[in-house]
């Protein structure tokens, strides 16, 4: 896959976003599964209610990957240097969640050209659930 | 509260196997649909030496221990009162299927806000693969809801 041009990339500039399917039972199922994440409170119901909430809600490191996947769509994984998120706000069954990024910086650092991108993920109601930064190398 | 004397605990060191079956789940689990994350011939093409690791899995490498929670029971920390406040990662050389990776974790930080109400646990890890590399590594921050 091509590297994106560091020379040719402004602040400002924006990654391919991307929306994912609707959060239903089955996506928190296999995610659990996949993830290794057993936590009961994501699964199931009976669970989630005798915490206090109305529903099992997604586990949070399921938008993260899928920010993951924001990044490695534009960049190879090997660029990748730094990547953080703040889990803001649950996402709820139905949520359909989009991923955004956009470049807000350009430095050098140990010999490498770098990127700070700030990734948001949010709801279909622009409700943000994830926020935060990566850092790729760009040669 | 959770007694602050664990803060600067190092946990038991945890090894584990990078099966390219999990990692194609966790791809199928997280409508993944590069084939360098599904198909060994085109992480190998893409420079990779097996199926890679997604930029998250380190975090679920930690979850492959037979009891992942019994940190939270020990702290006397209540399961359905715990959110995953933060997630922090760092690279180094890339984690691929068969792969045997030790992490080693440490209880970096204790803390509270709000009188209490809610507490904070900050869990760093490194990770070093077969071969004495460094993997990379993540910080954790769990918030336990106290009200």
């Amino acid at each position: 896959m091509n590297t994106p041009d560091f020379d040719s990339l402004s602040a400002g500039d924006t990654l391919p976003a991307f929306t994912s399917a609707p959060v239903s039972r089955t996506t928190l199922a296999l995610f659990a599964g996949a993830s290794g994440d057993h936590n009961p409170i994501h699964i199931d119901i009976d669970v989630a209610k005798a915490a206090g909430m109305p529903d099992v809600f997604a586990q949070g490191m399921l938008s993260m990957a899928y920010l993951g996947r924001l990044l490695t769509d534009w960049a190879p994984q090997s660029r990748l240097r730094e990547f953080n998120t703040r889990f803001s706000a649950i996402t709820w069954l139905r949520d359909e969640v989009t991923c955004s990024g956009k470049v807000i910086e350009k430095f050098e650092r140990n010999g490498e050209r770098l990127v700070r991108l700030d990734l948001l993920a949010a709801n279909g109601a622009g409700e943000v659930k994830l926020a935060g930064q990566a850092l790729i190398a760009l040669g | 509260m959770i007694d602050r004397s664990h803060i600067g605990r190092e946990l038991a060191p945890l090894t584990v196997d990078v099966e390219k079956g999990q990692l194609q789940f966790f791809a199928k689990a997280t409508g993944q649909t590069d084939p360098r994350y599904l198909d060994e011939a085109a992480a190998r093409g893409a420079g990779y030496a097996a199926l890679p690791a997604p930029p998250t899995f380190l975090f679920s490498l930690d979850l492959m221990q037979p009891d992942p929670f019994a940190l939270y029971r020990e702290l006397g920390v209540d399961l359905n009162r715990i959110l995953h406040g933060e997630q922090r990662f760092r690279y180094g050389t890339p984690i691929c299927a068969g792969d045997r990776i030790t992490l080693k974790t440490r209880i970096a930080d204790l803390y509270d806000k709000k009188n209490g109400a809610m507490e904070f646990i900050v869990l760093e890890t490194d990770a070093v693969n077969q071969r004495g590399e460094d993997a990379g590594g993540m910080t954790r921050v769990v918030v336990v809801r106290n009200n």
